[in-house]
């Protein structure tokens, strides 16, 4: 009876996890969804610690108090770092969070694997017999079964790549972990894959040979140690693989890097589905698996490139693509004072703000919706045209401006605005650099060439205000900010933005 | 051959969940805004903490003395918490920002 309510449970799970899905996708459901799924969660977990019971012995989960002190401490730390953590931080946060799943998942084929090990890679199972009037039970040895093998090596592989990968991107996000990559890394890469590969085919044949399923084949001796070992190397050559198959990957690109880890520790997830044969991580795995995929592709269609394109051609491998784009002549540039900045806006008719990923460091958002009102308020147009891209993950700069009280009505998408970028007065570039750069379209040899960009170019005065003249995170030049039309305007988007009002409230 | 189709027909329930979610997950988000995309990203995250149950198994079936497992254990359930609290909460911190808009 109470495994079949834990079913229920289950099933209640998993609606929840596909409407809450659902419901996140529209900007007017969204946050009832997340809370849906989070509610759905917490039933399945309750539920499991208390009616969970083991399929062949009937036996109650035990260890409470270990169960119990792992949740609390899960819980508070992960309440606190969620709370804590700046907006802009927010994609890091993603994917440390995106890490501890896939490790969980690669923990958990440990446990699983030593399991087996320490009992011969052999099952046994108490089945009931009838013998004429009696019940008997036989105790049945049987090897273990080659799924739970493939399940228990692909919930390691996969869980430990997607928990090296997302250490790496998070390190990448935040600054931390430079781009790497060296000549042939590809190839290195794809040996490492089929020795991963190459490997757990061994190790589960091994097994099966050992304790070979059919009665009539002579079981083999199974050196447990050596199978082990081979086993640890598995995990390693897999965190291995993991920290080499985002290294190479430039940080504009990480999002969707991250798009795709979360989507492989959905995979890993259901792994355990299969191995538990527990319904709810398998369609919760699945669930986010596939939507984690479909999301991938769609950023990379935001941006105008192949997801093969994004994990090969390794933006930003700074040596190659991006020297050769970058290492023309450059011309000078030219810098504006902030009062003439100030004049110049506040006598346009219409003003588009480009925002980036600068605005989001310096948490400028306020402080643009201010000079969006002072700059209304003295007659001048303002709308902001934002780049799927722009920040570091499609809806970023949305959510920032959201944030500030900037109306849904003033957002521009790129097709919008660059219809509007000619009859545009000034564009007040904050903080956005690869966006903006016009390499995308001219120059065949850039890395980002063929994303659609913001046509700034169009309008008629483009001021671009950054911190200094280093490469956006592509890591290549924008021969934007030398184009006459273009000025210059230095310093950190929150500072400059605070002083601009200022200057112009003194006109 | 004939243990492949075996195979299949022991695991046809568990085939015919893989294959239909995969299908649910790729509809159910096919339409979603760019603007939604980190968000969306953040939920699925969430999602995927699912993983802790396996965590709690693990956890649960470990015999009281075997100290390796507990600890593993242990640590499977402490990070799969994190990937579900922290996941909610950030996806909730996100959304937030959108909330003040809808009038």
């Amino acid at each position: 009876m109470e495994f079949s309510i834990l079913t229920l449970i289950y099933l209640i799970g998993s609606v929840t996890f596909i409407i809450g899905l659902k419901m996140l996708s529209n900007p007017a459901s969204a946050r009832k969804g997340n809370w849906l799924a989070a509610a759905g969660m917490t039933l399945a977990i309750f539920g499991t610690i208390f009616l969970y019971r083991d399929d062949e012995s009937g036996e109650k989960l035990h260890n409470y108090g270990w169960i119990f002190g792992g949740l609390l401490i899960g819980a508070v730390v992960g309440m606190l770092a969620a709370k804590k953590v700046k907006m802009t931080a927010m994609p890091e946060m993603v994917s440390l969070f995106n890490g501890m799943g896939g490790a969980c998942a690669a923990l958990i084929s440990l446990i699983e694997f030593n399991h087996y090990a320490h009992e011969g890679f052999k099952n046994s199972i108490t089945e009931a017999y009838e013998a004429g009037e009696q019940i008997d039970n036989a105790v049945l040895e049987l090897g273990v079964q080659t799924g739970v093998l493939i399940t228990i090596f692909a919930g390691l592989i996969i869980g430990s790549v997607s928990f090296a990968g997302s250490m790496i991107a998070w390190g990448k996000l935040n600054g931390k972990i430079k781009d790497y990559a060296f000549k042939g890394q590809h190839i290195v890469n794809q040996i490492m894959l089929a020795a991963i590969l190459g490997l757990s085919v061994f190790v589960i044949y091994k097994i099966k040979m050992a304790v070979g399923s059919t009665d009539d084949a002579p079981d083999l001796p199974l050196d447990t140690a050596y199978i082990t070992a081979l086993f640890y190397t598995v995990l390693g050559l897999s965190l291995v693989y993991g920290i080499m198959f985002v290294m190479p990957i430039g940080g504009a690109d990480m999002p969707v890097v991250i798009s795709l880890l979360n989507s492989f520790t959905g995979v890993a997830a259901a792994c355990g589905g299969f191995l538990y044969d527990n319904k709810v991580m398998l369609t919760g795995g699945i669930l986010v698996g596939a939507a984690g995929t479909l999301l991938t592709i769609l950023m990379c269609k935001a941006m105008n490139r192949s997801l093969l394109n994004v994990l090969i051609g390794s933006f930003g491998g700074g040596n190659t693509g991006g020297g050769g784009g970058g290492s023309k002549e450059q011309g000078a540039y030219k810098e504006i004072s902030l009062s003439d900045t100030a004049v110049i806006m506040t006598y346009a008719h219409k003003v588009m703000i480009v925002p980036g990923y600068g605005l989001a460091v310096a948490q400028a958002q306020h402080a643009c919706h201010e000079l969006e009102k002072l700059l209304e308020s003295k007659g001048v147009e303002v709308k902001y045209a934002i780049h799927p891209v722009a920040g570091r993950m499609p809806g970023h700069m949305n959510v920032l401006l959201a944030e500030a009280d900037v109306s849904y009505e003033k957002l521009q998408e790129m097709e919008q605005a660059n219809e509007e970028f000619p009859t545009t007065d000034v564009v007040l570039v904050l903080g956005a650099n690869d966006v903006v750069n016009p390499a995308a379209k001219t120059d065949p040899a850039s890395p980002i060439y063929g994303m659609p960009i913001l046509d700034v170019e169009l309008a008629k005065n483009v001021i671009v205000n950054k911190r200094s003249m280093k490469p956006g995170y592509a890591g290549i030049e924008n021969d934007l900010f030398f184009q006459p039309k273009t000025s210059m305007l230095f310093g950190d988007a929150k500072k400059v933005l605070q002083d601009l009002i200022a200057e112009i409230k003194n006109l | 051959m004939e243990a492949a189709l075996k195979w299949l027909s022991d695991n046809q329930q568990i085939i015919y969940i893989v294959i239909l979610m995969i299908f649910v997950g790729i509809e159910v988000i096919g339409r979603v805004p760019s603007v939604l995309h980190t968000p969306l990203m953040s939920g699925a995250n969430a999602i995927h903490g699912v993983v802790i149950i396996g965590a709690i198994i693990v956890m649960g079936k470990a015999e009281g003395d075997n100290y390796p497992a507990l600890i593993l254990g242990f640590l499977a359930v402490v990070l799969g918490t994190l990937n579900v609290v922290g996941g909610f909460v950030v996806t909730d911190r996100m959304l937030e920002m959108f909330k003040s808009k809808k009038k």
